[in-house]
């Protein structure tokens, strides 16, 4: 489990430098990120290492800015590492509302970041069928 | 009830018109004689002041209009000597040349008697402490409030607009319990407040005295809900005296025309006919006690009904509908008229949405569009872009619904709309007509 802050950026030149300097100068460092965009706006994903902080921050810089649970799941590094692991999903019938790399790890494992529809239900199939997601205080030291 | 001045107030319509009829004759004769601008119309017109035998006999009379006070810059309408005018206020004049108003010391006088009377209506008395954050200066409003607010003794904070963490602080340690100010400010003044952590309930805040800008029931609903107080709307424009022209008393069905100072009628903004009381139309109003600036039939541009039934508080005034909107601010879209406050309504029907918008009108080969800004807060802020945009196409059936044309509706940030700390601006209209 793990914590992802969301913002909601306008389409406008330099919205985006915007957030990543006040984060930057709060002192916290970016892990992962996605943008969702439509016509007009877009909505930024990111795993940061000090969420907490990070929401006040943006909050502070007068953002829309949510906190979202998602889950940093371990996937083999090698081809078909990813499919194995969405298979087991679909066969579980987890529906996922979307999905982003991590920027890099130490380990041989490539990390995936998920929000599911259903928290619990996610964890529960992990654990059944060993698939491995990291825990927040590592996924946030990386 | 809470009367200022009761025998005023309550006065039966019979000797109220009486007055009225007296003070119009007198001020019908002022302006004839002392104002070559006003002697000029009426010799046009074919009316003299001996014509104006009973109150209907006001609809002889030509009307006066903004451009009026204008060609007149800036003193040409002033019905006494300068010796005798002891205070000026003009409007910002970022529409053309600014319009001029005077005031004898009598005038002023007058204007603190109706702020009293308005203040007294929303509750104030001499134990009240009262912030008015009207701005002070050339606009009427902070003064205005200042004058009443004195004449009933309660102990008034000036701090005119702006510096709002400062307003707050002082609201909080002064225990201000009744608060005057654009309706916009308030909202303005609750999101400060929570950025702040202080809650409304901190506060010894029981009432505000809102205007100089149109807002919606929906607005009050959620003013009186936010800031955890009785709202009520106040009216005035500079031209006639000022704010507290009208005012609403603790039954908020309309608001009481000051009637011994000013004498309203509805026309049809179009033909200029006047309209049966509860058809709604341009409010019009005749000032019959100004000795400074005194204005006939003056088109005030606002829109709204009249009724002249005895109101349950007591009051023989007659009341005004809350103003639906200005027909300068209405914008005509594919030949609907659509009025700002409008898109507010339902935008205040959609939990979470908050009232901050803009109506941008915009022409594409022949067609016009309109598209409305509206700013996403936390509430309605999802991770996922489906829900947002589900929210984007909510609010658009609602307002095309509500409207009757298709509107584009653009998701945007939280306080990038122009939160102006007076009146909020709400259309821009990019037509090259």
């Amino acid at each position: 489990m793990a914590k992802q802050i969301s913002v909601f950026l306008e389409n406008k030149v330099g919205r985006l430098a915007h957030v990543t300097r006040v984060l930057g100068e709060a002192g916290i460092n970016i892990r992962a990120l996605s943008i969702a965009d439509t016509s007009d706006f877009g909505i930024l994903r990111l795993i940061v290492s000090d969420p907490t902080k990070a929401y006040r921050v943006l909050k502070d810089a007068r953002f829309t800015v949510s906190e979202t649970e998602v889950i940093a799941v371990q996937v083999p590094d090698s081809p078909g590492g990813l499919a194995s692991v969405l298979e087991q999903m679909t066969e579980q019938e987890l529906s996922i509302e979307y999905l982003y790399a991590f920027l890099g790890t130490k380990s041989d494992d490539a990390l995936v970041i998920f929000k599911v529809e259903d928290i619990a239900k996610a964890r529960k199939i992990f654990n059944e069928k060993g698939i491995k997601f990291l825990d927040e205080s590592i996924l946030y030291k990386l | 009830m809470n009367y200022w001045d009761k025998e005023k107030e309550c006065m039966p319509r019979e000797y109220l018109e009486k007055l009225q009829l007296r003070r119009l004759q007198e001020t019908v004769y002022r302006v004839y004689a002392f104002v070559p601008a006003y002697r000029e119309k009426m010799e046009q017109a074919g009316v003299k002041p001996e014509d104006i035998r009973k109150i209907e006999d006001l609809n002889i009379l030509p009307f006066t209009t903004k451009q009026d006070l204008r060609d007149n810059y800036p003193f040409g309408l002033f019905a006494v000597p300068m010796s005798d005018v002891v205070r000026i206020h003009s409007s910002s004049g970022t529409t053309g040349k600014p319009t001029v108003v005077g005031y004898t010391s009598k005038d002023i006088d007058t204007w603190a008697e109706l702020m009293a009377r308005a203040l007294y209506s929303a509750g104030a008395s001499r134990y009240s402490v009262i912030q008015n954050s009207y701005g002070y200066g050339l606009f009427t409003g902070g003064l205005g409030a200042h004058y009443g607010a004195e004449k009933i003794g309660a102990s008034v904070i000036p701090t005119s607009g702006g510096n709002t963490k400062r307003q707050i602080m002082l609201m909080q340690d002064f225990g201000s319990s009744i608060l005057t100010c654009t309706p916009s400010y308030a909202l303005f003044m609750h999101e400060v407040m929570l950025e702040m952590g202080i809650k409304p309930s901190d506060l010894k805040l029981k009432a505000g005295v809102f205007g100089a800008e149109p807002w919606s029931e929906n607005m009050r609903r959620e003013i009186e809900s936010k800031l955890e107080i009785d709202a009520y709307d106040i009216y005035g424009l500079s031209e006639i005296i000022g704010p507290g022209v009208a005012i609403e008393c603790p039954i908020k069905n309309g608001l009481h025309i000051a009637e011994d100072h000013f004498i309203p009628e509805i026309i049809d903004p179009e033909t200029c006919e006047v309209l049966p009381d509860s058809a709604p139309g341009e409010l019009v109003l005749t000032t019959v006690t100004k000795e400074a600036l005194p204005i006939i039939r003056y088109r005030t541009r606002d829109l709204s009904t009249l009724n002249r039934s005895v109101c349950e508080c007591g009051r023989t005034h007659t009341r005004m509908a809350k103003v639906l909107g200005r027909s300068d601010d209405m914008v005509i879209i594919r030949g609907v008229n659509v009025f700002p406050s409008m898109v507010e309504s339902v935008l205040l029907n959609i939990p979470g949405v908050e009232p901050h918008y803009l109506l941008v009108v915009d022409r594409r080969g022949n067609l016009d569009e309109l598209e409305v800004h509206v700013e996403v807060s936390e509430s309605v802020f999802s991770d996922e872009v489906r829900k947002m945009e589900n929210l984007g196409l909510q609010i658009g059936k609602e307002l095309e619904s509500a409207l009757g044309i298709a509107v584009r509706v653009r998701l945007v940030e939280p306080k990038t709309l122009e939160r102006s700390e007076g009146k909020a601006k709400r259309v821009i209209d990019k037509r090259k007509l």
